[in-house]
């Protein structure tokens, strides 16, 4: 089960309103290398890894569902006194249509997320690679949000989440090598 | 709906947030490596202090987490903002 903390894990400030940083961070949200994404690939792919990596699985894909909340009061928080007008001019007014300023599962297209994104193969080697590749595109889109982001308090809570991507890919290659470990001594006894 | 909480709110919760980072991290390293005994008694003592900010916060601000005792008797406050993106 799960247990909710009624917390951030990270603080979250925005400068002023800018719904065109919200539909940039949309990509996090329901995009294909996105925080829901992550957390539904490693807490899945849990039941069939070897034991030795369930701990690991269960607690970062815990983690994601802590950016997820981040990534969600970053958007709530630059579009919450948005006028019609400006979410127009962000490029919003298709999302605005269908779901008023409610958050949506979609990626700054506006493509809806879909399971397709993540894979579970059931070979440990395969899923820890896709987890390793997984944490380096997160790492490079939050670079390229930062890029785009002239918010100073906004960026300090994306460099927060960069950071944890390196974290976890450092974490998820530890793994592969334990693995790797593993299936060196079976063969040798 | 943007609350403005007092200046203990905030210190407090960061106090927290930090302490529970050290936790996080602490967490996921040992998951790779069970061994360091280092890093399991620096889990033990964070575990426990971030416990005790945790309790010091409730008592003002309501509970955390549930499972934490409700301090006010007649009003749930569980249920009461803000809510984590709310402040």
């Amino acid at each position: 089960m799960w247990k909710y903390e009624k917390k951030l894990q990270y603080p979250v400030k925005v400068s002023t309103c800018n719904p065109t940083l919200a539909k940039y961070l949309m990509e996090q949200y329901g995009g294909a290398d996105g925080e829901l994404a992550a957390a539904l690939r490693y807490l899945n792919q849990r039941y069939t890894i070897p034991e030795k990596v369930i701990g690991l699985l269960t607690d970062i894909g815990t983690e994601e569902f802590a950016h997820l909340e981040m990534i969600a009061t970053m958007i709530y928080k630059l579009t919450k006194d948005a006028t019609p007008q400006q979410l127009r001019d962000a490029g919003l007014s298709e999302h605005y249509a269908s779901h008023d300023s409610a958050l949506y599962y979609e990626n700054a297209a506006g493509v809806p997320f879909t399971a397709a994104y993540i894979q579970a193969k059931g070979d440990p080697i395969a899923d820890l690679y896709e987890d390793i590749a997984a944490e380096e595109k997160a790492r490079a889109t939050y670079q390229w949000l930062i890029d785009l982001s002239d918010d100073p308090d906004l960026n300090d809570s994306l460099r927060f989440l960069r950071e944890r991507e390196v974290v976890h890919s450092q974490r998820f290659r530890e793994a592969v090598e334990i693995l790797k470990e593993e299936r060196d001594r079976k063969k040798i006894f | 709906m943007a609350k403005t909480m007092p200046i203990e709110y905030y210190q407090q919760l960061e106090e927290i947030q930090t302490a529970d980072f050290v936790l996080v991290e602490l967490v996921l390293y040992l998951d790779t490596h069970p061994t360091d005994a280092q890093a399991i008694e620096q889990y033990n003592q964070y575990a426990q202090y971030s416990k005790q900010l945790k309790r010091t916060f409730e008592s003002q601000f309501g509970p955390l987490e549930l499972g934490s005792i409700n301090q006010i008797p007649d009003y749930w406050q569980w249920n009461r903002s803000p809510w984590p993106w709310e402040v």
